[in-house]
């Protein structure tokens, strides 16, 4: 700790801004856009990262790359349906995949706390080969560090990917249009439930697994399916809400979202209500929302659901020309309500 | 799923919604006490529902909300002592003290951890035999049973490292204290049912009797809540007053009387400051003397702390169901759940907080029509 006491520290309710980083900068929601666009853009703005997707798409010669960069940090490093290996491949092979590229290279940078037993690292590096297999990617550059006991969490692991994006492709999280439709790939929050049942011991009637799972070809279907895709986005640490949000801020359009078509698993629902959470904010890694124009919607859903990622495929609502830049979602009653970013993270209410 | 799809019936809501409105001979005005509930009607439009017949004011039934500025600085400075891990539950950590609230003090170094529930924190004080570990108890009847046989357990097994810093509220003497103001308006109450889980309704009759008060005991769920409306609509259009339950599947007339011994046993009624309304006597918990030995007040000798809360909050009178959050001038404005005036913008259970992450959408637009 500080010596400096809080005597001396004169902060003003209310807290507006933050003199120090919070565990809420890195949940995905509000916090993390504000280190965003308060720090990072300004230090280092230029067109592409101000595009503000999940991977930049850059010209180098004749060719169109896509590139994206994710860090994983996870506890505990196994769960059911994944461990760290695997989600680091999936989660950057789905950046690049909802970006209309075809993903093709990985690097994987390590940061090791010393005293990690070998096996892990073994079990981890053959997690990671076997994920990149399944999705057609290599890895083909790395990097390692070890750090003191104490100072890292077992271990970390950066991810980069590149792949190709076709010419004519232009996806983007600011092409929403009004009257353009939701789709959902499939049921939310199971990611974010199956790691807080192994760190909170909870049990399930049957075992509820993490979705994490490489999109690439799912993405690939949807595409196949229709040449006028809005936009994709894969549904990470923020959930459901944050992806909406991001897009309708982005395209600077209404959301409007049908609760009752949103599909949830009963053991995340289950999970959920015990503890006071809302699946719309739970993170998921094998999950994407495509925006399309509704001519195509039918046929781009049934694309989605003759893939085994999206076999659960759904409309979740559609794009409109009100209330820009709000999500709203019709309740099972017929009212309308905000679905609004968090701040930070999620937190358990009291009773 | 069973005890939820059938209380979130979209179809069967509007039925009940259409029978309160074809009973309803005038608008009646009906407060909800706890935050829960006032989370449910935001979500789900239910005062949208119900514009014409009901006008649903919102209590203080938000543990969070009405935790006294003191009780949170004094958690974030012991949070702050070197050896001291603080233990709280989630939606504490980022209600404004004077200075800090918890995540910044946790982001200064202190070692603040989140728990479910408070044998958590008997864990953590086992596991660290050589630091003091500090649970912030609050709320109110729900969660006293849990608090105080976290203190009993700590007792039996002669823990010296385990304390708490007990801040606890009671629900009828808030509302004796709401019903006894010149300034009341309320005609019908749903009683809080998760408390009446613990403490059941029997004083709650007396209250009825005594203020010649409709009262119906409602769970939280959106059908729940239209039938404790309805319910309420009934005994008002024929002058009825008294307790009713609609919240059978989870309260009983005496309530849980093993929880309710266990909290006789461990705390005792004091008088209780609340956040934002001020002190009511003989509405609160505190330790009985045979427990001061797990009283962190007391074991680490805390100055009372003097604080101010910012003059243009009216969270006071939104607490009392006197005034609306849309009724704020910094609504929506200068007072957001990034940049809170008062806690009920920062809880989950506030008031504030669900107009704002629920409704400012048609809610504003709605005032500003009328």
């Amino acid at each position: 700790m500080s010596g400096k006491s809080i005597i001396d520290m004169v902060c003003p309710v209310p807290f507006t801004t933050s003199n120090t980083v919070l565990l809420g900068h890195g949940s995905g929601g509000k916090l993390s856009n504000d280190l965003v666009r308060d720090v990072f853009l300004p230090a280092f703005g230029n067109p592409e990262l101000a595009q503000l997707n999940d991977q930049a798409v850059v010209r180098v010669g004749q060719s169109r790359i896509a590139i994206t960069t994710d860090s994983f940090v996870i506890r505990p490093l196994f769960f059911r349906g994944g461990d760290i290996g695997s989600l680091a491949v999936h989660g950057t092979v789905n950046d690049l995949a909802v970006g209309g590229a075809l993903p093709l290279f990985l690097t994987a940078a390590f940061i090791i706390e010393e005293g990690l037993p070998m096996d892990v690292l073994r079990r981890v590096a053959q997690s990671m080969q076997q994920a990149a297999k399944a999705a057609g990617v290599r890895i083909v550059a790395g990097d390692t560090k070890v750090v003191e006991r104490g100072k890292g969490d077992g271990i970390f692991i950066n991810t980069t990917g590149i792949g190709l994006v076709p010419e004519d492709l232009n996806l983007s999280a600011d092409r929403a249009q009004p009257g353009d439709v939701i789709l959902l790939s499939g049921s939310i929050g199971e990611h974010g439930i199956a790691i807080l049942a192994e760190r909170e011991g909870l049990e399930f009637e049957s075992a509820l697994q993490s979705d994490s799972a490489p999109l690439h070809e799912l993405c690939a279907a949807i595409l196949s399916a229709s040449t006028s895709v809005r936009c994709m986005r894969d549904l990470t640490r923020g959930g459901l809400s944050s992806a909406m949000n991001e897009i309708a801020a982005q395209s600077n359009v209404g959301i409007e979202l049908n609760e009752t078509a949103i599909p949830v698993r009963d053991e995340v629902r289950g999970a959920c209500e015990m503890l006071g959470l809302d699946p719309l904010y739970v993170a998921n890694e094998g999950k994407l929302i495509a925006i399309v124009p509704p001519d195509v919607a039918h046929s781009v859903l049934r694309a989605m659901r003759a893939n085994p990622r999206g076999e659960n495929a759904q409309i979740v609502g559609r794009v409109t020309g009100s209330l820009p830049g709000l999500v709203t979602m019709k309740t099972p009653l017929g009212t309308s309500r905000i679905v609004d970013m968090l701040a930070g993270d999620q937190l358990p209410r009291i009773c | 799923m069973k005890y939820l799809d059938e209380y979130r019936d979209g179809a069967l809501a509007r039925r009940i919604a259409a029978e309160i409105a074809s009973i309803s001979t005038r608008p009646w005005v009906l407060m909800e006490i706890c935050g829960g509930q006032t989370h449910t009607i935001m979500r789900y439009g239910i005062d949208e529902l119900l514009a014409r017949n009901v006008e649903l004011v919102h209590g203080p039934g938000c543990p969070v909300c009405v935790t006294p500025l003191e009780t949170i600085d004094k958690a974030v400075a012991l949070a702050l002592r070197p050896g001291v891990i603080l233990v709280s539950y989630g939606d504490m950590l980022r209600v404004p003290g004077s200075q800090l609230d918890l995540f910044r003090a946790k982001a200064q170094g202190a070692d603040v951890r989140i728990a479910y529930s408070p044998t958590e924190a008997i864990k953590i004080a086992h596991a660290n035999p050589d630091r003091q570990v500090v649970f912030l108890a609050i709320g109110f009847e729900t969660t006293a049973p849990a608090n105080a046989m976290a203190a009993w357990d700590a007792k039996r097994q002669g823990l010296t490292n385990f304390s708490m810093l007990v801040s606890h509220v009671l629900v009828p003497p808030a509302i004796r204290s709401l019903l006894s103001s010149p300034h009341n308006r309320i005609q019908g109450f749903i009683a809080p049912g998760h408390v009446c889980t613990i403490v059941g309704y029997e004083e709650y009759e007396e209250i009825s009797r005594e203020f010649r008060m409709p009262m119906v005991v409602g769970g939280f769920e959106p059908v729940d809540l239209l039938e404790a409306i309805l319910m309420l609509v009934r005994q008002l259009e024929a002058s009825k007053a008294c307790v009713e339950n609609q919240y059978v599947r989870a309260v009983s007339r005496a309530g849980n009387r093993v929880a309710q011994r266990v909290v006789n046993e461990v705390f005792e009624v004091a008088d209780q400051k609340w956040r934002g309304i001020g002190g009511i006597p003989a509405s609160g918990l505190r330790f009985r003397s045979e427990y001061a030995a797990f009283d962190a007040n007391l074991i680490f000798d805390l100055a009372p702390i003097a604080t101010e809360e910012p003059a243009e909050c009216i969270s006071a009178q939104v607490l009392q169901g006197l005034r609306k959050p849309t009724d704020c001038s910094a609504f929506t404005t200068r007072c957001t759940p990034e940049t809170p005036l008062g806690a009920p913008m920062v809880s989950a259970e506030g008031a504030c907080a669900a107009y704002y992450h629920y409704r400012r959408h048609n809610l504003v637009a709605l005032e500003e029509s009328k």
